[in-house]
């Protein structure tokens, strides 16, 4: 062989088959190194093991644990009427987390979602002598306007987004108020209430609507151009930017498919409703939009976008809350027991990115 | 075989062999899923000694300065600080044992001020308990003064060269209470006056008794400073003696696992050895670019089947040149040209679209998405073809990523690997078929081989001639003054921002670039764009009249604020003592011009 005959012997030294000192510690306290991987020892590769399974896998895990729990301990849950309630309860929240989810994938996130919802809902009832379709365009056009501005202020003024969305998240819903005279207005229009009512096949239109849409951002994330452009953004935005990505295009367009998602939901949300009631129609939308993405495991840090998992983010925050509820425990519990699933998603994330 | 022979004499002797060992791994293991990436690695490091540790990426270097310094945890064996066995569970407890460490990226707080850079974790306090800000500032300064860089202590760090915010890490290594320093690829950011500091330091380290261990992929550092060398591959132990018993290719041999016959025939380098049939038109010109504090006046025709080298000292543009090339840096004057046609935008899409790809310097920072794949790096830019209404084919971009993967031979688990998870010479493989397959016209490679070890560096090297060969333009940046020599058919030389020489034929050696890069002797052939006469014009027309040329006076001005920063970005960087005449010169005439009444 070659010069490598001089190598110095190495040895096995003793007996060292159960991972170095201390290779087996579980404390939450000693958590992996700052952002190095495998830090751990080989006992750790199960518990490693796990953690990933959980990443991947956890939401969907629990919101078949929480379906079992209802069906063995909970009366009436398993009902086509509950469960059809639960879905059209969680149907708004769902699109505006679609929409979050592709924001909270580019490193950013939009706090404006529910005064887009509230100034869709204002415009509406403005526009319906036109007939339901104008009024819808004219909605969903608010929306985009919105996401327009939040998504110039983001790329191309360069804010930060927590910052630029807070302008629209304050001064929308002032806007809808103006635009409302501050009035809740009855909607008698009846192909909106329809939509609000109506269902297809027995499925909900509102349902079907989220459904639909689910899979089309879906598709739009994983097969398009414009979805791996928005992962690659988020990802590393000086690279995306080097390697000659429309990064100021693709963000503003972000903002704006968010904007527009949340005028939808608010438009089906005043549809349930039969009233347009811009003062508080999706008050605190942002945030449980916020929880559905990062329950369902989307990372705040971008580069990442799960669609299914903000689905299912959002039907176990609604399952939970329902499942509290029918158990005759007062909504404050409902309120601790989702925080600390949102920590526990919070806390599974972190073994994500540290590997 | 081939027992050492021949050895070059041994340039120290102060570390005896009878001093103490001071640090020892015991057949140290640790795997990662699935990997092994230490076998069994025994090492010893004795009090005083400066100690390479040599290895192909993906040899364990990095793994085994991981468990050293806590990071890791090994699987197997022991570690002994001064004869004791130590487990480390943190890097602050190996620290706080004396285990400093520098990273081959710095590793500090950018937005921090120098001082509480240097002091971070353990800043001395008044009475109150609070931060002794005045003591830390003159400490700091004072440290900082002994390693020959003079920097205001309460600078945010991030506003300093990389070369000074490497000297900041080494200060704050050498400042707490060390015995052993690691030092992962010290000098990979440095310029040679800031590496002859470094070593400089090494040698008082030594005089301390204080144990170095010194990773780096450049031969002449470690003969230089080690004295003794350990060598690694494939996480498994291969040697470890004396530096001077072996010669240079015995060691190239037993990283690379290589006939030392085989390693000589293939170079020092990748490069081929013959030139490339050079096209006469230039594919790229490059006119008179400038930057207010960046660039001055950098004029440079490429031609394909050429590799043009860009050489110049840490600051003086060419990483600037290569990024304003690329689109991706604004120009406030100047002209890209690409086959005779102004480039219309500065922006990155438009000189893609031109045909010109640029590989970015800071690999980490620009180049990777490390959460996507392997498949997804690369065909991060060739999106829009890949795509049909907007829609990719997973088809094409497999086809696509099959040939890259194969001709680049970059080594990944599958396509769907996260690129955060490769070795740097396979990012850099990653990143370089992300370019190479938009087909560009011109390559700009800025640094393509800091940072990867000898195998992916000549493999990398050799692609460039191969690239070149087929025809395309190359721009090879580098601060590696025998890749730059080897490698180019030509070399542009940059000082201070702006082009001030050129080497051809002949004069492309490593003699000549020296002399070009430090003023010593006029450079062969000066292009005619020398940057003093550039600033004089300028200032004639804004002394002419105000009215005359609008353009060309805002040139002017741009001119002086370049010429004042530069002034003040050599301060700092004590390192670079070159052109303050020229320099100053500008600034003067730039202040007569502006008490000038108008």
């Amino acid at each position: 062989m070659t010069a490598q005959a001089t190598a110095e012997p190495v040895r096995g030294e003793g007996e060292h088959g159960d991972g170095g000192p201390g290779g087996k510690s579980r404390g939450a306290g000693a958590g992996p190194g700052p952002g190095l991987p495998g830090t751990r020892g080989r006992g750790l590769l199960g518990r490693r093991g796990t953690a990933a399974w959980l990443q991947e896998y956890g939401v969907y895990a629990a919101v078949a644990a929480l379906l079992l729990f209802n069906a063995l301990f909970t009366d009436h849950f398993l009902t086509t009427d509950n469960l059809r309630t639960q879905l059209i309860q969680v149907a708004p929240i769902v699109i505006v987390a679609l929409g979050m989810a592709l924001v909270i994938g580019t490193e950013g996130v939009d706090l404006s979602v529910g005064s887009a919802m509230s100034l869709a809902a204002a415009l509406l009832p403005l526009y319906l002598g036109y007939g339901l379709i104008p009024a819808l365009l004219v909605a969903l056009l608010s929306g985009a306007l919105v996401g327009a501005v939040n998504g110039t202020l983001v790329s191309v003024v360069g804010l930060q987004p927590i910052v630029a969305t807070l302008a629209l998240f304050v001064g929308g819903r002032g806007l809808a108020l103006v635009m409302a005279d501050g009035q809740l207005k009855q909607i008698v229009n009846p192909d909106l209430l329809a939509l609000g009512t109506g269902s297809l096949l027995g499925i909900p239109l509102v349902v079907l609507v989220a459904g639909v849409l689910a899979l089309a951002v879906a598709f739009v994330v994983h097969r398009t151009t414009f979805g791996r452009q928005v992962v690659a953004i988020g990802g590393n935005r000086a690279a995306a930017a080097l390697a000659g990505l429309p990064v100021k295009r693709v963000l503003t367009g972000v903002y704006i498919l968010c904007g527009v998602l949340a005028a939808l939901a608010g438009v089906l949300a005043t549809a349930r409703l039969t009233a347009s009631d811009p003062s508080s129609l999706g008050t605190l939308m942002e945030l449980s939009a916020i929880t559905a993405v990062v329950v369902g495991g989307t990372p705040l840090s971008g580069g990442s976008i799960r669609v299914l998992g903000t689905v299912a983010g959002a039907l176990l925050m609604q399952l939970l809350r329902a499942t509290l509820v029918k158990h005759d425990l007062p909504d404050s519990t409902a309120q601790i027991a989702q925080a600390a699933i949102i920590i526990a998603a919070v806390y599974v994330a972190r073994e994500r990115r540290s590997r | 075989m081939a027992p050492p022979e021949a050895a070059p004499p041994a340039a120290r002797g102060t570390a005896s062999a009878s001093a103490p060992t001071v640090l020892e791994a015991r057949g140290v293991g640790k795997r990662f899923p699935g990997v092994v990436a230490l076998d069994d690695v025994s090492f010893t490091l004795r009090a005083g000694e400066t100690h390479a540790l040599v290895g192909e990426n993906g040899a364990g270097k990095s793994t085994l300065i991981k468990v050293l310094t806590g990071v890791h945890r090994p699987d197997a064996g022991e570690l002994l600080l001064a004869g004791r066995p130590v487990g480390f569970a943190r890097p602050a407890e190996a620290q706080a044992a004396g285990i400093s460490t520098i990273y081959q990226e710095v590793n500090l707080v950018p937005l921090m001020s120098v001082a509480r850079n240097v002091f971070l974790g353990r800043e001395p306090k008044n009475r109150l308990r609070l931060i002794d800000f005045p003591r830390m500032h003159a400490e700091a300064a004072a440290l900082l003064d002994g390693f020959g860089v003079t920097v205001d202590p309460r600078r945010p760090l991030h506003t300093l060269g990389l070369g000074t915010q490497q000297m900041v890490a080494l200060a704050r290594a050498v400042s707490v209470d060390a015995r052993v320093v690691v030092m992962d690829e010290p000098t990979s950011s440095l310029e040679p006056r800031e590496v002859e500091t470094l070593f400089r330091v090494i040698e008082d380290l030594r005089r301390r008794n204080i144990a170095v261990v010194y990773v780096s992929h450049r031969m002449d550092e470690l003969y230089r400073i080690c004295d003794r060398v350990t060598v690694l591959r494939d996480g498994r132990h291969i040697h470890t003696g004396p530096l001077a018993e072996l010669d240079r290719m015995q060691l190239v041999s037993m990283m690379l696992g290589r006939e030392v016959s085989e390693v000589r025939r293939d170079g020092v380098t990748g490069f081929g050895a013959d030139g490339h049939d050079v096209t006469r038109t230039p594919v790229l010109t490059a006119k008179n670019l400038v930057r207010r504090h960046q660039l001055d006046g950098v004029s440079l025709e490429l031609h394909p089947g050429e590799v043009l080298g860009l050489g110049g000292l840490l600051g003086s543009g060419r990483s600037e040149t290569a990024k304003a090339l690329a689109g991706a840096l604004s120009l406030d004057a100047g002209e890209v040209r690409v086959a005779g046609r102004p480039l219309a935008r500065s922006s990155p899409a438009a000189a893609i679209r031109a045909g010109i790809s640029l590989l970015p310097e800071d690999r980490k920072a620009e180049g990777i998405v490390p959460g996507l794949s392997v498949r997804e790096n690369i065909v991060l830019a060739a999106l829009p073809r890949l795509s049909r209404g907007g829609v990719v084919s997973r088809a094409r971009q497999d086809r696509l990523v099959e040939i890259f993967v194969k001709r680049l031979r970059i080594k990944a688990s599958s396509p769907e690997q996260k690129v955060g998870e490769l070795s740097g010479g396979n990012q850099q493989k990653v990143l370089l078929a992300r370019w190479l397959c938009l087909e560009p016209k011109v390559l700009l490679l800025d640094e393509p081989t800091r940072g990867i070890d000898v195998g992916a560096k000549a493999e990398v090297q050799a692609l460039i001639d191969e690239l070149a060969g087929e025809g395309l333009a190359v721009l090879l940046v580098s601060s590696d003054i025998e890749e730059l020599v080897e490698g180019a058919d030509r070399i542009v030389v940059l000082r201070n921002g702006g082009t001030v020489g050129e080497l051809v034929g002949e004069n492309v050696s490593e003699d000549a670039l020296l002399a070009a890069l430090a003023d010593h002797a006029p450079p062969a052939e000066t292009t005619e764009t020398a940057p003093p006469a550039e600033t004089t014009d300028a200032v004639e027309t804004a002394d002419a009249a105000e009215t005359a040329d609008a353009a060309e006076t805002a040139d002017a001005a741009e001119t002086a604020d370049a010429a004042e920063t530069t002034d003040a970005a050599e301060a700092i960087e004590t390192a670079e003592v070159t052109e303050a005449t020229e320099v100053t010169e500008a600034a003067e005439v730039v202040e007569a011009t502006e008490e000038d009444p108008r």
